[in-house]
This record gives C-alpha cells, structure tokens and sequence, in this order.
C-alpha cells in the first residue's frame, strides 16, 4: 500500500517535472521572440528615418497643419457645405456606379476561380496550381498601374476604372473565397454526388450555400474598398467624385469647403453602405 | 448561506425562470432536474452571473450577488465555478493551460497574456489533474482528449478556482454512461473531501437519486418539487416531467419506466442521453 502510494508520488513529481521543462523552454523561446522583434523595430524605424527626406521628429509636429487648414476654411465657408454636398452627388453616383459593377463583377469571377482552385472542390484538381497563380497575377498589379494602361488604349472615363477595379477584385475575392470554401462540409456535397449531380450542380447544391454568409460579408467589405477605390482612380482622370476631389485641392486655399464637403459625402456613403449591407446580411445569414 | 429569492428572468414575453426562491443552509450536493427548457441552465447561468435576472435577488454569505458588477461580479464568478455541458475549454491550448485559466482571476492580465503562472500554480494544477486521474494527458492539447477526459480537464479547472460553488450545467449529457460515472463520482467526491456545495443540472433521475442530497424539480420556470430524494416517487417525477400528458422528451429516458417497476433500487442503468 504505502509502495503504491510511493510510486504515485513520484509519477507526479515526474509529470510536474517534465511540465515544467516544457514551460521553461517555451518561455525561453517567447522571450527570445520579445527582444528580437523589438530589436528589429527599433532598428527598422532608424533605418527608415534615415533614409527619408526630413526626418521624423522633426515632421510630426506638422502633420496636422494641412488638415488644420483645410477645416479652418471650411468652417469660416460653412453656410457653403450643403450646397456642395448637394452639388457633389452626381459625381458620388458615378463614382458608385463603377464600385459597384466592378465588385458584382469580380465576385462572380472570383467565386469560379475560388471553386476551381479549392482543394477537394476543383473541378480539375491537376490545375489547382494554374488558377492560383492567375489569381496571384491579378492581385499583384494595383488598380491605378492597369487603370492608368487600359486610359492609355481606351481613353478616359468609368469603363477602364471599372475593369481595372473588377481585375483586381477578382483576385482578391478569389483568394479569400477559396479559404471559406475550404473549410465548407464535405458531407452534403458527398450527399448530392450520390444521386448523380454534375460537378456544377454539386458546387451550387452543396457549396454555394455554406459559404454564402462568408463570400457576401468578404464581398460587401470589398464593395467598400472598391468605393474607396474608385475615388482615387478619379485622381488620374477616371472620371467621378475623385477628378473632383482633385480639382477642388489642386486650386489650394480658396477651395477647401469643397474639399470637406466631398470627404463628408463620402463617408456618409461608407456609412449608409455598411448599415445597410450588414441589415441585409443578417437576413441572409439568418433566413428570415 | 445561499438564499435564492423571487429570481425571475424573462427572455421577451418568454419566462425562463418564474419567481424561484431556494434557501441552502450548509455545504451539500444538489440536483437539479427537469425537462428541456425547464429553466435549469438559465438558473445556474443566472448563479453565475453569466446572465442576468429580471428580479429578484440571490444572495450569498451576506452578499447580494445580482447587485455585484464590474470587477466584484468577477471576483464571485471566480469563488463559483460553471463545468458545461459541452466542456468549454479552449481546443488548442495543452490541458495544463486550460486548468491554469481558473486561476485568470486571481492574476494580472498582463503576467497571464505572457504565460507567466507561478511555478506553485502549475504543481497544484497538475496535481488536480493527478486526483482526477489524468495528470499524464497534461501536455496534451484539450482537442485531444476524450469526452471524459475533457470534461475532467474542466472539473480540474473548476477546482484550480478553489471555488465555494460548483455549478454543473449537465455535465454528463454528452458523455457515455462509462464516463458520466466517472465524472459523477468526481463531483461527490469533491463534494465530501473538500465541503464544497455542488450544484447540479441532470436530466436523468436515477443520476439525481444516487448522487445528490437534495433534488429540486423545475417545471416551466418554477420549483414544483423540492425534497429528499427518496421523495422522488413515479407520481412526482410525473409531475416535473408533465409526462402521462404528453410522454415526451425528457421522459422518454428509462427512469420513468424504471420507477413504475415499484422498489427498483437506484438503478445503475444510466439514461440512453
């Protein structure tokens, strides 16, 4: 009896033991990740502050000044604003318009290369590789890089900013709709290939489902981004609430009420965008 | 010492739990029974401060817990430890982690964010693990493990907390007959060794029987039974149940039929969860 005892003493000093070698390494190894990551910020910061123009001590207590302008003009102008918010909505559509084609048409395509460059999914599994690495392709090229070719064959105006949007849309949607779909319930999918359903009505039947909540929140974040987007492409000439942006900051002082003005516009739009998009997502999700 | 009074918790026009007034004078082990949607979790979660209450009051050693809030409300959800019925542990971490988060509490946020427990932390938490049992899974991930071992993993947890109350939200509903007695003898024992009040939730009678010193019955939000349980007879068990009316179910496990059958003693046949 008292061996027995004995020997369950020692099984527990034993395990204590060997967790607590565990615990040792593990904070060793956690420690040695602080210092190194803070040496390198450290040293990263230096290198970088060496190397910019001004430096950054010295430039940050400037960084407000600018903005600081900017609203200081367009508070003394504020009777102005709602008549420049007013007079900045048709170019606000416009500048919709292409965020919105751009993001339906990108999370259709993104959505055929996300099925296809799924593991478990694809339809033809030997060319996983191929679709990743198109998708790859279309997410290394900025919007504004292809946007600012496509004006150079086309011309101005909302089409090439749409595709150039659209392209790169594609890509990212792709990517991340393929890790939703990844991680989708094999079983019901297995359920329809019993009954003889062709690959494409097992990826609507089985996978579209599951994944839908996911891809439309992944989708709708983009449609954000891709607002956001489209007004910057507006800075090269694409046309929309962007080229007027642009306009209103090239004159300088004297324009800044207009400026503020487009900035509350569109982040009023971001803000009816989200409101909305998660009101009609929370249906989705909930099937009411 | 734990004085439940008109606590009542109303989820829309729905009421889960319906004016129930309790009063426990010393350390004991009790069991809870009842139907699904009974109110039996929303109780205990209601104990815990999980939830809560719409009125009433529950009150422990001259304390108002339902008035208790920020930080002191933490404090008692660390003297009143929740085993759940689905574990509630954390999968990834290795099972010494999970049993050291009872003790999240009593440390800094910082200290633990770090993984710096005391080394006097670690012994003893392994050392639960040893009485219950598993102290060699201790490096293991939590995933790992089996049902049993899971919800062991979770009573070790519970008790790193050096509790006053252990809530059990069915902790053997998801669990093989096998290892929902070795869970249930855990519980009683912790119960005797160390005088701590159990309090739990069981949908099957017989485990009440066995197990507890004092059952109370839940029907629709209200305590309709309230007793020893050699007081549990079939009419009684009918009444908690509302079986007879319609034989549904929480009746649709064993115990019933097995208490029709007269003086069956307290049946080692486990309900079919």
């Amino acid at each position: 009896m008292s061996d027995a005892t004995l020997n369950s003493t020692s099984d527990l000093q034993r395990s204590q033991d060997s967790y607590m070698d565990l615990v040792r390494r593990k904070r060793m190894y956690s420690g040695i990740i602080v210092v190194v990551f803070v040496a390198l910020m450290v040293s990263g910061f230096n290198l970088a502050d060496a190397r910019s123009a001004g430096g950054f001590w010295d430039g940050i207590g400037n960084i407000f000044q600018f903005p600081g302008e900017v609203v200081r003009e367009a508070g003394q102008k504020i009777q102005n604003l709602p008549g420049l918010m007013l007079g900045a909505v048709p170019s606000l559509i416009e500048t919709l318009n292409i965020a919105l084609a751009a993001t339906l048409i990108g999370a259709l395509t993104g959505g055929v290369f996300a099925l296809l460059s799924t593991r478990g999914l694809a339809r033809w599994p030997r060319l996983i590789g191929l679709f990743r690495r198109m998708m790859d392709v279309l997410r290394a090229f900025p919007e504004i890089v292809i946007a600012l070719v496509l004006i150079f064959v086309m011309g101005g105006g909302p089409v090439p900013a749409m595709i150039a949007i659209a392209l790169h849309t594609t890509g990212a949607l792709g990517k991340l709709f393929s890790e939703v779909a990844e991680n989708a319930d094999s079983k019901p999918i297995e359920g329809l290939q019993s009954v003889g359903a062709s690959w494409i009505q097992r990826m609507v039947f089985g996978v579209m489902p599951q994944v839908a909540p996911n891809w439309s929140s992944y989708a709708l974040l983009r449609f954000e981004i891709n607002i956001r987007a489209s007004a910057i492409l507006g800075f090269v000439g694409e046309g929309g609430i962007g080229q007027d942006l642009r306009l209103a900051m090239q004159w300088g002082q004297g324009r800044y009420d207009e400026v503020v003005a487009i900035f509350i516009v569109l982040f009023l739009t971001i803000v009816v965008v989200d409101q909305t998009s998660s009101h009609f997502r929370d249906r989705l999700v909930k099937g009411r | 010492m734990l004085t439940i009074d008109r606590l009542t918790k109303r989820f829309g026009d729905r009421t889960a739990v319906n004016a129930v007034t309790l009063k426990i004078d010393r350390p004991m082990m009790i069991g809870v029974i009842g139907r699904s949607g009974a109110g039996k979790s929303t109780l205990l979660r209601m104990l815990n401060c999980l939830a809560d209450a719409t009125s009433g009051t529950i009150t422990f050693k001259d304390t108002e817990i339902t008035a208790l809030r920020g930080s002191d409300r933490r404090a008692w959800q660390a003297r009143c430890a929740m085993i759940f019925q689905q574990f509630n542990l954390v999968p990834r971490m290795d099972v010494v982690s999970n049993v050291l988060h009872g003790t999240l509490n009593r440390r800094s946020t910082l200290a633990t964010m770090f993984n710096l427990y005391p080394t006097s932390d670690i012994h003893r938490a392994i050392e639960i693990l040893d009485r219950l049992g598993i102290a060699e899974q201790a490096p293991k991930r939590a995933e790992a493990l089996s049902g049993g071992q899971q919800q062991r993993v979770a009573i070790a947890r519970a008790l790193m907390q050096d509790p006053d109350i252990i809530l059990a939200d069915e902790p053997i509903a998801s669990l093989d007959p096998m290892n929902a007695q070795i869970v249930m003898d855990a519980l009683r024992r912790i119960h005797e060794e160390d005088g701590r009040m159990v309090i739990c939730n069981l949908h099957t009678l017989d485990t009440a029987r066995r197990y507890c010193d004092r059952v109370i019955g839940m029907r629709d939000g209200r305590v309709v039974f309230d007793g020893m349980p050699e007081q549990l007879t079939t009419g009684v068990a009918r009444d908690i149940y509302g079986a007879g009316a319609d034989f549904s179910e929480a009746a649709t496990s064993t115990e019933i039929k097995t208490l029709d059958r007269s003086d069956v003693p307290a049946g080692r046949a486990k309900a079919t969860v």
